[in-house]
Protein backbone atom coordinates (compact mmCIF):
# COMPACT_ATOMS: atom_id res chain seq x y z
CA UNK A 1 0.00 0.00 0.00
CA UNK A 2 2.62 2.35 0.87
CA UNK A 3 4.51 1.69 -2.10
CA UNK A 4 2.06 2.31 -4.82
CA UNK A 5 1.18 5.50 -2.75
CA UNK A 6 5.14 6.35 -2.95
CA UNK A 7 5.09 5.30 -6.55
CA UNK A 8 1.92 6.97 -7.54
CA UNK A 9 3.20 10.76 -5.67
CA UNK A 10 6.35 9.61 -7.67
CA UNK A 11 4.47 9.29 -11.28
CA UNK A 12 2.42 12.72 -10.41
CA UNK A 13 5.53 15.03 -9.39
CA UNK A 14 7.02 13.50 -12.57
CA UNK A 15 4.00 14.34 -14.96
CA UNK A 16 3.37 17.86 -13.53
CA UNK A 17 7.27 18.66 -13.78
CA UNK A 18 7.05 17.05 -17.02
CA UNK A 19 4.52 19.66 -17.94
CA UNK A 20 5.70 22.43 -16.45
CA UNK A 21 9.73 22.14 -17.50
CA UNK A 22 8.13 21.61 -21.38
CA UNK A 23 6.11 25.32 -20.61
CA UNK A 24 9.04 26.92 -19.40
CA UNK A 25 11.52 25.47 -20.94
CA UNK A 26 9.50 26.11 -24.25
CA UNK A 27 8.81 29.66 -23.87
CA UNK A 28 12.43 30.46 -22.75
CA UNK A 29 14.03 28.51 -24.98
CA UNK A 30 12.44 29.64 -28.04
CA UNK A 31 13.28 33.30 -26.94
CA UNK A 32 16.94 32.39 -26.32
CA UNK A 33 17.53 29.75 -29.60
CA UNK A 34 15.98 32.73 -31.54
CA UNK A 35 18.05 35.98 -29.93
CA UNK A 36 21.32 33.51 -30.44
CA UNK A 37 22.06 33.66 -26.56
CA UNK A 38 22.57 30.17 -25.64
CA UNK A 39 26.37 30.98 -24.82
CA UNK A 40 24.84 34.02 -22.25
CA UNK A 41 22.15 31.16 -20.65
CA UNK A 42 24.87 28.66 -20.34
CA UNK A 43 26.47 31.73 -18.36
CA UNK A 44 24.16 31.87 -16.43
CA UNK A 45 23.42 28.34 -15.33
CA UNK A 46 26.58 28.06 -14.42
CA UNK A 47 27.14 31.06 -12.40
CA UNK A 48 23.81 30.34 -10.62
CA UNK A 49 25.98 26.93 -8.82
CA UNK A 50 27.77 29.64 -7.02
CA UNK A 51 24.75 30.17 -5.67
CA UNK A 52 23.66 27.45 -4.66
CA UNK A 53 27.37 26.85 -2.66
CA UNK A 54 26.26 30.19 -0.83
CA UNK A 55 23.12 28.80 0.36
CA UNK A 56 24.63 25.42 1.97
CA UNK A 57 27.03 27.38 3.42
CA UNK A 58 25.09 30.29 5.03
CA UNK A 59 21.86 27.59 5.43
CA UNK A 60 19.84 29.28 3.28
CA UNK A 61 17.47 27.79 0.73
CA UNK A 62 20.07 26.88 -2.38
CA UNK A 63 17.70 27.29 -5.05
CA UNK A 64 16.68 30.65 -3.69
CA UNK A 65 20.64 31.73 -3.52
CA UNK A 66 20.69 29.81 -7.13
CA UNK A 67 18.16 31.93 -8.48
CA UNK A 68 19.77 35.68 -7.42
CA UNK A 69 23.18 34.70 -8.83
CA UNK A 70 21.74 33.70 -11.98
CA UNK A 71 19.74 36.81 -11.82
CA UNK A 72 22.05 38.90 -11.25
CA UNK A 73 24.67 37.40 -13.43
CA UNK A 74 21.93 37.91 -16.52
CA UNK A 75 20.99 41.41 -15.83
CA UNK A 76 25.09 42.27 -15.38
CA UNK A 77 25.92 40.65 -18.34
CA UNK A 78 22.61 42.51 -20.39
CA UNK A 79 23.64 45.35 -18.80
CA UNK A 80 27.70 45.54 -19.81
CA UNK A 81 26.57 44.50 -23.14
CA UNK A 82 23.50 47.37 -23.26
CA UNK A 83 26.41 49.71 -22.75
CA UNK A 84 28.87 48.06 -25.26
CA UNK A 85 31.94 48.51 -22.72
CA UNK A 86 32.85 44.78 -23.05
CA UNK A 87 33.59 41.76 -24.83
CA UNK A 88 30.54 39.60 -24.39
CA UNK A 89 31.62 36.23 -25.18
CA UNK A 90 34.64 36.61 -22.49
CA UNK A 91 32.81 38.37 -19.86
CA UNK A 92 30.60 35.35 -20.11
CA UNK A 93 33.18 32.80 -20.07
CA UNK A 94 34.60 34.65 -16.61
CA UNK A 95 31.41 34.31 -14.97
CA UNK A 96 30.98 30.54 -16.24
CA UNK A 97 33.96 29.54 -14.29
CA UNK A 98 33.95 32.16 -11.47
CA UNK A 99 30.52 30.63 -10.63
CA UNK A 100 31.34 27.05 -10.52
CA UNK A 101 34.49 28.16 -8.14
CA UNK A 102 32.06 29.95 -6.31
CA UNK A 103 29.58 27.19 -5.59
CA UNK A 104 33.05 24.72 -5.40
CA UNK A 105 34.34 26.40 -2.27
CA UNK A 106 31.56 26.99 -0.48
CA UNK A 107 30.01 23.61 -0.82
CA UNK A 108 33.52 22.72 0.49
CA UNK A 109 33.90 24.76 3.18
CA UNK A 110 30.71 23.89 4.13
CA UNK A 111 30.66 21.96 7.78
CA UNK A 112 29.78 18.76 8.33
CA UNK A 113 27.67 16.72 6.00
CA UNK A 114 28.96 17.16 2.53
CA UNK A 115 25.08 18.07 0.25
CA UNK A 116 24.58 15.73 -2.67
CA UNK A 117 26.29 18.15 -5.11
CA UNK A 118 25.80 15.26 -8.27
CA UNK A 119 21.76 15.72 -7.75
CA UNK A 120 22.53 19.43 -8.17
CA UNK A 121 25.12 18.55 -10.55
CA UNK A 122 22.96 15.86 -13.06
CA UNK A 123 19.76 16.66 -11.73
CA UNK A 124 17.53 13.74 -10.00
CA UNK A 125 14.11 13.59 -9.57
CA UNK A 126 14.31 12.06 -6.14
CA UNK A 127 15.64 15.57 -4.40
CA UNK A 128 12.73 17.51 -6.00
CA UNK A 129 10.22 18.68 -3.54
CA UNK A 130 6.40 19.47 -3.70
CA UNK A 131 7.92 23.23 -3.31
CA UNK A 132 9.99 22.47 -6.70
CA UNK A 133 7.37 21.93 -8.68
CA UNK A 134 4.93 24.40 -7.18
CA UNK A 135 7.41 27.03 -8.50
CA UNK A 136 8.13 25.61 -11.32
CA UNK A 137 3.99 26.06 -12.05
CA UNK A 138 3.76 29.40 -11.17
CA UNK A 139 7.06 30.21 -13.59
CA UNK A 140 5.11 28.59 -16.47
CA UNK A 141 2.09 30.84 -15.32
CA UNK A 142 4.08 33.83 -15.21
CA UNK A 143 5.73 32.92 -18.71
CA UNK A 144 2.30 32.16 -20.29
CA UNK A 145 1.06 35.59 -18.97
CA UNK A 146 3.75 37.79 -20.08
CA UNK A 147 4.55 36.02 -23.54
CA UNK A 148 0.81 36.24 -24.02
CA UNK A 149 0.52 40.04 -23.53
CA UNK A 150 3.69 40.62 -24.62
CA UNK A 151 4.33 38.76 -27.16
CA UNK A 152 4.62 40.78 -30.50
CA UNK A 153 6.86 43.14 -28.68
CA UNK A 154 9.36 40.44 -27.31
CA UNK A 155 9.32 39.53 -31.00
CA UNK A 156 10.20 42.51 -32.44
CA UNK A 157 12.51 43.47 -29.80
CA UNK A 158 14.47 40.44 -29.74
CA UNK A 159 14.27 40.23 -34.39
CA UNK A 160 15.42 43.99 -34.39
CA UNK A 161 16.34 45.20 -31.30
CA UNK A 162 17.97 48.45 -33.18
CA UNK A 163 15.11 49.18 -35.45
CA UNK A 164 12.68 48.75 -32.03
CA UNK A 165 14.56 51.50 -30.48
CA UNK A 166 13.44 53.71 -33.08
CA UNK A 167 10.25 53.58 -31.63
CA UNK A 168 10.02 52.17 -28.40
CA UNK A 169 11.61 53.54 -25.14
CA UNK A 170 10.79 50.23 -23.32
CA UNK A 171 13.59 48.09 -25.14
CA UNK A 172 15.70 47.71 -22.29
CA UNK A 173 12.99 46.89 -19.85
CA UNK A 174 12.00 44.42 -22.09
CA UNK A 175 15.34 42.97 -22.47
CA UNK A 176 15.71 43.17 -18.42
CA UNK A 177 12.71 41.21 -17.65
CA UNK A 178 12.90 38.53 -20.30
CA UNK A 179 16.30 37.79 -19.19
CA UNK A 180 15.55 37.72 -15.73
CA UNK A 181 12.84 35.67 -16.74
CA UNK A 182 15.00 33.03 -18.52
CA UNK A 183 17.72 33.13 -15.97
CA UNK A 184 14.67 31.99 -13.44
CA UNK A 185 13.56 29.63 -15.20
CA UNK A 186 17.03 28.26 -16.15
CA UNK A 187 17.24 27.99 -12.05
CA UNK A 188 14.01 26.12 -11.35
CA UNK A 189 14.68 23.23 -13.88
CA UNK A 190 18.32 22.93 -12.28
CA UNK A 191 16.60 20.59 -10.11
CA UNK A 192 15.40 17.83 -12.09
CA UNK A 193 18.06 18.37 -15.60
CA UNK A 194 20.88 19.35 -13.32
CA UNK A 195 23.28 22.26 -13.96
CA UNK A 196 25.58 20.84 -16.58
CA UNK A 197 22.62 19.51 -18.72
CA UNK A 198 19.33 21.74 -18.15
CA UNK A 199 20.68 24.21 -20.74
CA UNK A 200 20.48 21.43 -23.33
CA UNK A 201 16.19 21.07 -22.16
CA UNK A 202 16.29 24.87 -23.46
CA UNK A 203 17.97 24.94 -26.58
CA UNK A 204 17.05 21.47 -27.98
CA UNK A 205 13.28 21.43 -28.23
CA UNK A 206 13.33 24.49 -30.34
CA UNK A 207 15.58 23.45 -32.48
CA UNK A 208 13.81 20.34 -33.33
CA UNK A 209 10.78 22.67 -33.97
CA UNK A 210 12.72 25.10 -36.43
CA UNK A 211 13.56 22.12 -38.60
CA UNK A 212 10.04 22.60 -40.16
CA UNK A 213 8.37 25.92 -39.25
CA UNK A 214 9.76 29.19 -38.98
CA UNK A 215 6.79 30.76 -37.45
CA UNK A 216 7.32 32.13 -33.71
CA UNK A 217 4.36 30.69 -32.54
CA UNK A 218 4.41 27.56 -33.80
CA UNK A 219 7.96 27.29 -32.66
CA UNK A 220 6.96 28.14 -28.90
CA UNK A 221 4.12 25.64 -29.44
CA UNK A 222 6.67 22.46 -30.86
CA UNK A 223 9.22 23.39 -28.55
CA UNK A 224 7.06 22.57 -25.28
CA UNK A 225 5.70 19.17 -27.40
CA UNK A 226 8.61 17.97 -27.58
CA UNK A 227 10.23 19.04 -24.84
CA UNK A 228 6.91 17.00 -22.92
CA UNK A 229 8.08 13.99 -24.80
CA UNK A 230 11.29 13.85 -24.16
CA UNK A 231 11.45 14.43 -20.47
CA UNK A 232 8.34 12.34 -20.01
CA UNK A 233 10.00 9.91 -21.99
CA UNK A 234 13.23 10.82 -20.01
CA UNK A 235 11.37 9.86 -16.69
CA UNK A 236 10.09 6.48 -17.55
CA UNK A 237 13.31 5.41 -18.78
CA UNK A 238 15.37 6.68 -16.33
CA UNK A 239 12.85 4.90 -13.62
CA UNK A 240 13.14 1.55 -15.34
CA UNK A 241 17.06 1.58 -16.76
CA UNK A 242 17.69 3.20 -12.93
CA UNK A 243 20.25 5.85 -14.39
CA UNK A 244 20.04 9.52 -13.93
CA UNK A 245 16.89 11.47 -14.87
CA UNK A 246 18.44 14.53 -16.00
CA UNK A 247 21.38 12.84 -19.03
CA UNK A 248 18.25 10.45 -20.09
CA UNK A 249 15.79 13.70 -21.11
CA UNK A 250 18.38 15.21 -23.00
CA UNK A 251 19.57 11.98 -25.05
CA UNK A 252 16.10 11.11 -25.70
CA UNK A 253 15.57 14.69 -27.09
CA UNK A 254 18.77 14.43 -29.27
CA UNK A 255 17.12 11.30 -30.40
CA UNK A 256 13.61 13.25 -31.15
CA UNK A 257 15.95 15.80 -32.96
CA UNK A 258 18.04 13.34 -35.30
CA UNK A 259 14.90 11.70 -35.97
CA UNK A 260 12.57 14.66 -37.02
CA UNK A 261 15.94 16.06 -38.80
CA UNK A 262 16.20 13.04 -40.86
CA UNK A 263 12.54 12.43 -41.67
CA UNK A 264 12.27 16.37 -43.14
CA UNK A 265 15.63 15.95 -44.73
CA UNK A 266 14.74 12.35 -46.86
CA UNK A 267 11.10 14.52 -47.14
CA UNK A 268 12.89 17.45 -48.92
CA UNK A 269 15.36 15.21 -51.10
CA UNK A 270 12.48 13.51 -52.50
CA UNK A 271 10.42 16.10 -53.13
CA UNK A 272 13.43 17.91 -54.75
CA UNK A 273 13.89 14.55 -57.17
CA UNK A 274 9.97 14.87 -57.93
CA UNK A 275 10.49 18.63 -59.14
CA UNK A 276 13.77 16.91 -61.13
CA UNK A 277 11.91 14.43 -62.59
CA UNK A 278 9.03 16.78 -63.71
CA UNK A 279 11.70 19.28 -65.44
CA UNK A 280 12.93 16.31 -67.14
CA UNK A 281 9.82 15.57 -68.49
CA UNK A 282 9.03 18.54 -70.05
CA UNK A 283 8.70 18.18 -74.13
CA UNK A 284 11.75 20.45 -75.88
CA UNK A 285 9.75 22.35 -78.15
CA UNK A 286 12.40 25.02 -79.16
CA UNK A 287 13.77 22.31 -81.52
CA UNK A 288 14.91 23.48 -84.39
CA UNK B 1 4.56 73.77 -48.55
CA UNK B 2 4.44 73.10 -44.52
CA UNK B 3 7.38 72.15 -42.78
CA UNK B 4 8.33 68.70 -41.41
CA UNK B 5 11.53 69.33 -39.36
CA UNK B 6 13.65 71.53 -39.20
CA UNK B 7 17.40 71.79 -37.77
CA UNK B 8 19.20 74.67 -36.18
CA UNK B 9 23.00 75.26 -35.53
CA UNK B 10 22.63 71.54 -34.66
CA UNK B 11 26.04 69.37 -33.11
CA UNK B 12 26.15 65.85 -33.06
CA UNK B 13 28.72 64.06 -31.04
CA UNK B 14 29.62 60.42 -30.72
CA UNK B 15 32.26 60.03 -27.18
CA UNK B 16 33.24 63.53 -27.23
CA UNK B 17 34.21 63.22 -31.28
CA UNK B 18 32.04 65.89 -33.14
CA UNK B 19 30.45 64.19 -36.06
CA UNK B 20 28.25 67.15 -37.22
CA UNK B 21 28.52 70.76 -36.37
CA UNK B 22 26.22 73.66 -36.74
CA UNK B 23 23.95 72.04 -39.35
CA UNK B 24 20.80 73.57 -40.73
CA UNK B 25 18.27 71.56 -42.84
CA UNK B 26 14.47 72.17 -43.28
CA UNK B 27 12.59 69.12 -44.67
CA UNK B 28 9.14 69.99 -46.39
CA UNK B 29 6.90 67.70 -47.48
CA UNK B 30 7.28 66.09 -50.56
CA UNK B 31 10.92 66.71 -50.30
CA UNK B 32 12.98 64.01 -51.92
CA UNK B 33 16.56 65.15 -50.46
CA UNK B 34 20.03 62.82 -51.71
CA UNK B 35 21.94 63.09 -48.52
CA UNK B 36 25.87 62.21 -49.91
CA UNK B 37 28.87 62.92 -48.33
CA UNK B 38 31.89 60.41 -47.73
CA UNK B 39 32.05 57.67 -45.57
CA UNK B 40 31.85 58.66 -41.94
CA UNK B 41 30.83 61.86 -42.78
CA UNK B 42 27.93 62.03 -40.69
CA UNK B 43 25.56 60.95 -42.79
CA UNK B 44 23.92 57.70 -40.50
CA UNK B 45 24.23 60.38 -37.46
CA UNK B 46 21.98 63.04 -39.46
CA UNK B 47 19.82 59.51 -39.65
CA UNK B 48 20.22 59.13 -35.61
CA UNK B 49 19.81 62.50 -34.63
CA UNK B 50 16.34 62.34 -37.00
CA UNK B 51 15.01 59.13 -35.42
CA UNK B 52 15.83 60.29 -31.81
CA UNK B 53 18.46 57.87 -31.11
CA UNK B 54 21.20 60.46 -30.55
CA UNK B 55 20.29 63.58 -28.28
CA UNK B 56 21.86 66.40 -30.33
CA UNK B 57 24.84 68.57 -27.94
CA UNK B 58 23.98 71.89 -29.41
CA UNK B 59 21.54 73.04 -31.28
CA UNK B 60 18.14 71.94 -31.96
CA UNK B 61 15.55 69.77 -33.88
CA UNK B 62 11.92 70.97 -34.04
CA UNK B 63 9.53 68.95 -35.74
CA UNK B 64 5.69 69.85 -36.98
CA UNK B 65 3.17 68.17 -34.72
CA UNK B 66 2.30 65.76 -37.81
CA UNK B 67 5.48 63.94 -36.97
CA UNK B 68 4.81 63.66 -32.94
CA UNK B 69 1.81 62.46 -33.17
CA UNK B 70 1.72 59.17 -33.98
CA UNK B 71 1.90 59.54 -38.05
CA UNK B 72 5.78 59.51 -37.55
CA UNK B 73 8.89 58.41 -39.43
CA UNK B 74 9.41 55.32 -41.30
CA UNK B 75 12.82 53.48 -41.59
CA UNK B 76 15.04 51.73 -43.91
CA UNK B 77 18.11 50.40 -41.95
CA UNK B 78 21.68 50.58 -44.07
CA UNK B 79 21.76 46.86 -43.68
CA UNK B 80 18.91 45.14 -42.23
CA UNK B 81 20.14 44.52 -38.36
CA UNK B 82 17.55 42.11 -38.47
CA UNK B 83 19.13 38.68 -38.02
CA UNK B 84 17.63 36.68 -41.22
CA UNK B 85 17.59 33.15 -39.48
CA UNK B 86 14.77 34.19 -36.92
CA UNK B 87 11.77 32.53 -36.67
CA UNK B 88 9.52 35.42 -37.85
CA UNK B 89 7.45 35.77 -41.10
CA UNK B 90 7.11 38.10 -43.92
CA UNK B 91 4.35 39.64 -42.69
CA UNK B 92 5.19 39.88 -38.55
CA UNK B 93 8.07 41.97 -40.15
CA UNK B 94 6.12 44.59 -41.90
CA UNK B 95 3.49 44.46 -38.74
CA UNK B 96 6.22 45.28 -36.83
CA UNK B 97 6.55 48.70 -38.43
CA UNK B 98 2.69 49.30 -37.03
CA UNK B 99 4.79 49.55 -33.47
CA UNK B 100 5.15 53.01 -33.34
CA UNK B 101 1.71 53.37 -32.63
CA UNK B 102 1.23 50.83 -30.18
CA UNK B 103 4.11 51.08 -27.82
CA UNK B 104 4.13 48.23 -24.95
CA UNK B 105 1.23 45.66 -25.78
CA UNK B 106 1.34 45.37 -29.56
CA UNK B 107 -1.93 43.10 -30.13
CA UNK B 108 -2.49 43.76 -34.25
CA UNK B 109 -6.47 44.32 -34.61
CA UNK B 110 -7.75 43.17 -38.26
CA UNK B 111 -7.21 46.40 -39.81
CA UNK B 112 -3.56 46.42 -39.04
CA UNK B 113 -3.88 42.81 -41.04
CA UNK B 114 -5.46 44.29 -43.62
CA UNK B 115 -3.12 46.78 -44.11
CA UNK B 116 -0.06 44.51 -43.96
CA UNK B 117 -1.86 42.54 -46.46
CA UNK B 118 -2.03 45.64 -48.92
CA UNK B 119 1.57 46.61 -48.50
CA UNK B 120 2.44 43.17 -49.43
CA UNK B 121 0.17 43.07 -52.65
CA UNK B 122 1.72 46.66 -52.94
CA UNK B 123 5.16 45.68 -53.10
CA UNK B 124 4.68 42.16 -55.42
CA UNK B 125 5.26 40.24 -52.15
CA UNK B 126 2.00 38.12 -52.71
CA UNK B 127 2.36 34.60 -51.78
CA UNK B 128 4.98 34.75 -49.51
CA UNK B 129 2.67 36.17 -46.17
CA UNK B 130 4.39 32.92 -44.25
CA UNK B 131 7.53 32.80 -45.55
CA UNK B 132 10.44 33.04 -43.43
CA UNK B 133 13.48 35.49 -44.44
CA UNK B 134 15.68 32.92 -45.51
CA UNK B 135 13.38 32.01 -48.39
CA UNK B 136 13.55 35.37 -49.95
CA UNK B 137 16.32 36.86 -52.32
CA UNK B 138 18.15 40.14 -51.44
CA UNK B 139 15.78 42.43 -53.52
CA UNK B 140 12.45 40.62 -51.79
CA UNK B 141 13.87 40.57 -48.58
CA UNK B 142 14.43 44.73 -48.99
CA UNK B 143 11.08 45.37 -50.22
CA UNK B 144 9.96 43.60 -46.98
CA UNK B 145 11.94 46.17 -44.92
CA UNK B 146 10.75 48.60 -47.05
CA UNK B 147 7.18 47.47 -46.10
CA UNK B 148 8.03 47.79 -42.23
CA UNK B 149 9.44 51.20 -42.64
CA UNK B 150 6.00 52.44 -45.01
CA UNK B 151 3.09 50.48 -43.31
CA UNK B 152 2.38 53.47 -40.42
CA UNK B 153 1.95 55.43 -43.30
CA UNK B 154 4.73 57.97 -42.15
CA UNK B 155 5.02 61.34 -43.30
CA UNK B 156 8.81 61.56 -43.57
CA UNK B 157 10.47 58.28 -44.98
CA UNK B 158 14.49 57.75 -44.09
CA UNK B 159 16.53 55.80 -46.32
CA UNK B 160 20.10 54.60 -45.21
CA UNK B 161 22.08 53.51 -48.20
CA UNK B 162 19.48 51.31 -49.76
CA UNK B 163 21.48 50.39 -52.62
CA UNK B 164 23.88 48.77 -50.58
CA UNK B 165 21.37 45.11 -50.52
CA UNK B 166 18.97 45.96 -53.35
CA UNK B 167 19.71 43.47 -56.10
CA UNK B 168 20.66 44.90 -59.47
CA UNK B 169 17.09 43.71 -60.81
CA UNK B 170 15.08 45.16 -59.23
CA UNK B 171 17.31 48.29 -58.75
CA UNK B 172 14.56 49.86 -61.22
CA UNK B 173 12.00 48.88 -59.37
CA UNK B 174 12.84 49.73 -56.23
CA UNK B 175 13.50 53.88 -57.43
CA UNK B 176 10.04 53.81 -59.38
CA UNK B 177 8.76 53.14 -55.82
CA UNK B 178 9.87 55.02 -53.84
CA UNK B 179 9.00 58.14 -56.45
CA UNK B 180 5.69 57.11 -55.97
CA UNK B 181 5.93 56.77 -52.45
CA UNK B 182 7.37 60.51 -52.72
CA UNK B 183 3.59 61.56 -53.82
CA UNK B 184 2.53 60.56 -50.44
CA UNK B 185 5.55 61.21 -47.92
CA UNK B 186 8.95 63.19 -48.12
CA UNK B 187 12.14 61.24 -48.75
CA UNK B 188 15.22 61.33 -46.86
CA UNK B 189 17.74 59.18 -48.55
CA UNK B 190 21.42 58.51 -47.49
CA UNK B 191 23.61 57.32 -50.33
CA UNK B 192 27.06 57.33 -51.03
CA UNK B 193 26.43 56.70 -54.96
CA UNK B 194 25.40 59.75 -56.34
CA UNK B 195 25.07 58.49 -59.37
CA UNK B 196 22.57 55.76 -57.78
CA UNK B 197 20.34 58.58 -56.65
CA UNK B 198 20.92 61.58 -59.19
CA UNK B 199 17.86 60.35 -61.63
CA UNK B 200 15.11 60.60 -58.58
CA UNK B 201 16.22 63.19 -55.72
CA UNK B 202 14.86 66.74 -55.82
CA UNK B 203 17.55 68.44 -53.60
CA UNK B 204 20.47 67.60 -52.11
CA UNK B 205 22.89 67.88 -49.08
CA UNK B 206 26.39 67.16 -48.69
CA UNK B 207 27.12 66.04 -45.17
CA UNK B 208 30.84 65.90 -44.26
CA UNK B 209 30.79 67.06 -40.46
CA UNK B 210 28.98 70.40 -41.80
CA UNK B 211 25.81 70.05 -43.91
CA UNK B 212 25.48 72.26 -47.08
CA UNK B 213 22.43 72.23 -49.28
CA UNK B 214 22.08 71.99 -52.74
CA UNK B 215 19.11 72.18 -55.24
CA UNK B 216 19.10 69.43 -57.43
CA UNK B 217 19.63 72.41 -60.49
CA UNK B 218 23.29 72.58 -59.62
CA UNK B 219 24.08 68.94 -60.96
CA UNK B 220 21.77 68.33 -63.52
CA UNK B 221 20.48 64.62 -64.79
CA UNK B 222 22.10 65.50 -68.07
CA UNK B 223 25.12 66.37 -66.70
CA UNK B 224 25.36 62.90 -64.68
CA UNK B 225 23.73 60.68 -67.76
CA UNK B 226 26.40 62.05 -69.89
CA UNK B 227 28.94 60.04 -67.96
CA UNK B 228 26.84 56.87 -68.41
CA UNK B 229 28.31 55.76 -65.27
CA UNK B 230 28.05 56.64 -61.29
CA UNK B 231 29.63 59.96 -60.67
CA UNK B 232 32.41 59.18 -57.74
CA UNK B 233 33.40 62.75 -57.68
CA UNK B 234 31.91 65.83 -56.32
CA UNK B 235 34.62 68.72 -55.18
CA UNK B 236 33.30 72.19 -53.17
CA UNK B 237 34.98 75.26 -54.59
CA UNK B 238 38.74 75.77 -54.87
CA UNK B 239 39.51 72.17 -54.34
CA UNK B 240 43.41 71.43 -55.97
CA UNK B 241 43.22 67.91 -57.88
CA UNK B 242 45.00 66.32 -60.36
CA UNK B 243 42.56 64.01 -62.80
CA UNK B 244 45.33 61.26 -64.15
CA UNK B 245 44.84 60.07 -67.95
CA UNK B 246 43.38 56.93 -68.59
CA UNK B 247 44.94 54.10 -69.60
CA UNK B 248 44.71 52.74 -73.17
Amino acid sequence: MEGSILQYDFIVKGLMGAVFASLTAGLAGTYIVSKRMVFLSGGITHASFGGIGIGYFFGFNPVLGAAIFGILSALGVEYLSVRQKIREDSAIGILWAFGMATGIIFIFITPGYSPNLMSYLFGSILTVTNADIIALGIMSLVLILYFGIFYRTILYISFDESFARTYSSYVNIFKYVTTALVALTIVLNIRMAGVVLVLSLLTIPPNIAMIFTRVYSKVIVWSVVAGFIGTAAGYVISYFAGIPVGATIIFTLVIIWVIVKLIFQIGRKSKNAKCKMQTNHLPITNNH
Amino acid sequence: MAYLLEMNSLSASYDNNVVLEDVNLTVNENDFIGVIGPNGGGKTTLLKVILGLIEPVNGKIIFNNDLINGNSIGYLPQISTGDANYPVTVTDVILSGMMIRKKIISRMSAIDKKRAHEIINELGLSGMENSSLTELSGGQLQRVFLGRAIIGNPKLLLLDEPGNFVDSTFENDFYEKLKELNSRMAILMVSHDIGMISAHVKSYACVNRKLHNHPSSEISNEQLLAYGCPIQLITHGEVPHTVLKSHS
